[in-house]
């Protein structure tokens, strides 16, 4: 990778690069998540046949309250990291990724009694297309989160997150936080106005 | 890593093994090598939608010709638009990108190296399977091989039921990918001219080209992955069933209009602000004169990033939106213009009084601004909604763009290559053959597309087969036809000129041009770390002010 010789970057703090760049791709995963809230809006009481959301949806409240306390748990973890203290910080994301899976199979719960229980498919109606499209986006992006999730834990119990590791386990927080606030939207579009 | 190995290759260097070599561009990281990797990309993939291109016009050139069948004329448009902007544009703009801006905001490589030779591959590949289509499209209906459904692919002609088979599967899934590696390449320029910058190189001393980049990068972040999201939509609507695009079930075919010409129209500039970046390079040092106005080029060239996102539904007129929504698209489209028009003046107030010289870079320039303008003021017309009633759809339309995408961009393009040549081979172009290319294609290209404008307004429908005789449309088709062997001409003499000078071109030297920015403060070709010590911009001219310490350009700005 670039080594940072005399006179390289003398304005700009370089554990910035890695900030910048997952801002960069957190604004690129935000228009792509806009486009599918937008089509979800726009979609909402157009299906031609049911079932219709207020029928079949509940407001999945565990789930999201055990995907939210994972934005506070991931916090302690990196909390820990910093001083040092790296198999209480291993923990701590084991908590998280307890919570993330939680919410997973929270997801898959639900799906499973929309397709069996009620016969809501992705090609029933323009309902199940928008709600299986957007929900499903957003729960492939916690798995992703889960990923790194359990490479950061490794690496906390193993004692490999140390000095500038610290940093990148810290930006590598940001995307799980983004996650988070995606639910929110989700939340509130699919389950609040959308219901 | 080794550094040492990754010398560039010059003639003075003792010759290696062609697999040794080939494998040190296939893994390198380099952002010169990758840059280099996108420019020829883009340019074999420029050759091959040029042939498509002359092929229609092949087919166009009389009523009631029959060159290829009319199944293959809708496949050769669809593959020469779609290969023209995702396969040709983007990768030169974001070649130039990569080659460039380290070097001239004095960095060593972009932020994240190996994230950029990925974005390089997903592009390669995605047009490669693009064009697998031409043997795998037939996929289990054995119907169609090349994607047919136009560069824009509106719904509903894309469901399944109407292009059943794999074509547009690919037309899809090779955009997908290939976007994906523009949106990586986008992140890794924001990083790299946000937090890479060498000493002194502060944000209102970086040269325009590198604002330009900087400005495409931010609008790519934003624009792109909608067009990603609609494509992801079509998979599903394809291959799952969903009905996002399908008015039976209660949706919109318009929704798609809109999700793919928000990502359409900014697409336009993400092409054509670099080839304002490459102008506002060259126009300078060959006029020997700072630019003119460089506060408010770069507020113009921010101020066109943020204006395009709002100005995506002119193309959608004549879908019938409302009178509402067509005057806002209408005003913010006029908008978009006066930017552009500070931007012309920026360029003539450079050359104004200036001591010019007529070399090759300087006299695409040239022809650039002036068709460029033409292409804004058809611009401007087309933005009146009931003027474009009358001409949506037609050969005005394409006359247009091509004003756009060829004036104003290929043309910036080419002077970029001759400008830039000897930095990155050590080598020039030769000036002989470079006029040659020069007047042979500026003649065909306005041969072609000026008199293209009317066909447009006597009529002429875009994307027809053949068309009657008594339209009266025969003879203008076939002076629009008798331009492309002159381009054609032109480019072979330009592809002959890069082949020879790599060997046999000018010994170029570390500066050829006598120019200002850093990039020809190092070597040519420049090492894998591209300065020894990184020089400090003490101004927008940081080699002007080495050459000049008696003069610095610090107490001017």
């Amino acid at each position: 990778m670039t080594s940072v010789a005399v006179g390289d970057s003398a304005d700009v703090d370089p554990r910035w690069r890695g900030r910048v760049g997952m801002i960069g791709l957190i604004v690129a995963e935000t228009s792509l998540f806009s486009v599918f809230v937008v089509a979800y809006l726009y979609y909402i009481g157009k299906s031609l046949n049911g079932p219709y959301p207020k029928e079949v949806l509940e407001l999945p409240v565990f789930n999201t309250i055990c995907l939210l306390s994972s934005s506070i748990t991931i916090t302690f973890a990196l909390r820990a990291l910093r001083v040092g203290a790296a198999r209480r910080s291993g923990v701590w994301f084991l908590v998280t990724i307890a919570l993330g899976v939680v919410f997973l199979v929270g997801t898959a719960r639900e799906w499973y009694g929309l397709i069996v229980g009620h016969g809501l498919t992705i090609s029933t109606n323009l309902f199940g297309t928008t709600f299986y499209s957007l929900v499903g986006l957003h729960a492939s992006h916690v798995t992703i989160g889960l990923v790194i999730l359990t490479l950061l834990c490794v690496f906390a119990f193993a004692g490999a997150l140390r000095g500038s590791q610290v940093e990148r386990a810290e930006i590598a927080s940001w995307y799980w936080h983004f996650v988070d606030a995606v639910w929110v939207v989700v939340f509130t579009v699919v389950y609040v106005v959308g219901r | 890593m080794n550094v040492l190995s990754d010398t560039m290759t010059s003639g003075a260097e003792v010759r290696r093994p062609v697999l040794a070599w080939l494998h040190e561009w296939v893994v390198t990281v380099d952002h010169k090598r990758l840059g280099i990797m996108y420019v020829t990309t883009g340019i074999l993939f420029m050759v091959v939608a040029g042939l498509e291109a002359s092929t229609m016009r092949l087919q166009l050139a009389w009523s009631g010709l029959h060159v290829v069948p009319p199944e293959t004329f809708n496949r050769l448009f669809t593959m020469h638009g779609t290969t023209m902007v995702f396969l040709v544009g983007i990768p030169i703009v974001f070649g130039f990108g990569n080659y460039l801006v380290p070097l001239m905001i004095g960095a060593r490589d972009l932020a994240f190296p190996r994230l950029n030779a990925m974005g390089f591959w997903a592009l390669l590949f995605g047009g490669l399977l693009l064009h697998f289509s031409f043997v795998g499209g037939d996929g289990l209906y054995g119907a169609g091989t090349a994607p047919a459904v136009g560069w824009f692919a509106y719904a509903p002609l894309t469901a399944r039921a109407f292009t059943p088979g794999n074509s547009t599967d690919y037309w899809n899934l090779a955009i997908l990918v290939a976007g994906f590696g523009t949106i990586a390449t986008a992140v890794n320029m924001v990083t790299t001219i946000v937090t890479m910058r060498g000493p002194g190189m502060k944000l209102g001393r970086m040269p325009i080209f590198v604002w330009e980049i900087l400005t495409i990068s931010g609008l790519t972040l934003i624009i792109l992955p909608p067009l990603s999201a609609a494509q992801i939509m079509l998979l599903l609507d394809r291959f799952l069933g969903a009905h996002f695009f399908d008015t039976q079930a209660g949706a919109s075919a318009v929704m798609w209009q809109h999700f793919f010409w928000f990502f359409g129209h900014p697409e336009v500039y993400i092409l054509v602000l670099p080839g304002f970046g490459f102008a506002s390079e060259i126009i300078p040092v060959f006029s020997r004169k700072v630019i003119f106005g460089y506060v408010t080029l770069v507020a113009a060239s921010v101020g066109i990033g943020l204006i395009a996102m709002g100005t995506w539904a002119h193309h959608m007129f004549a879908v019938g939106m409302g009178s509402p929504l067509n005057a806002a698209f209408a005003a913010s489209t006029m908008l978009v213009g006066v930017p552009t028009g500070i931007k012309i003046f920026n360029w003539l107030g450079t050359m104004y009084g200036g001591k010019i010289r007529y070399s090759t870079p300087m006299l695409f320039c040239c022809a650039f601004l002036f068709q460029f303008l033409c292409a804004g003021l058809t611009g401007i017309m087309l933005a009146v909604a009931p003027f474009d009633w009358q001409l949506t759809d037609s050969y005005f339309v394409v006359a247009h763009f091509h004003f756009v995408l060829i004036g104003g961009l290929v043309f910036s393009i080419f002077g970029a290559i001759y400008y830039w040549f000897p930095k990155a081979t050590g080598r020039m172009l030769s000036e002989r053959l470079g006029r040659w290319h020069f007047w042979l294609f500026v003649i065909g290209f306005n041969l072609t597309f000026l008199t293209m404008h009317v066909p447009g307004m006597l009529g002429m429908p875009r994307r027809i087969y053949t068309y009657a005789a008594d339209r009266g449309w025969e003879v203008w088709n076939l002076v629009v036809t008798l331009g492309v062997p002159l381009q054609l001409a032109g480019v072979l003499i330009f592809v002959i000129n890069i082949l020879w000078s790599l060997r046999r071109g000018q010994v170029a030297g570390d500066d050829p041009w006598d120019a200002w920015t850093l990039e020809w403060a190092t070597t040519s070709p420049p090492p894998p770390y591209n300065f020894e010590v990184v020089p400090v911009a003490r101004s927008r001219r940081p080699l002007w002010d080495l050459k000049h310490p008696d003069d610095p350009d610090g107490p001017h700005e």
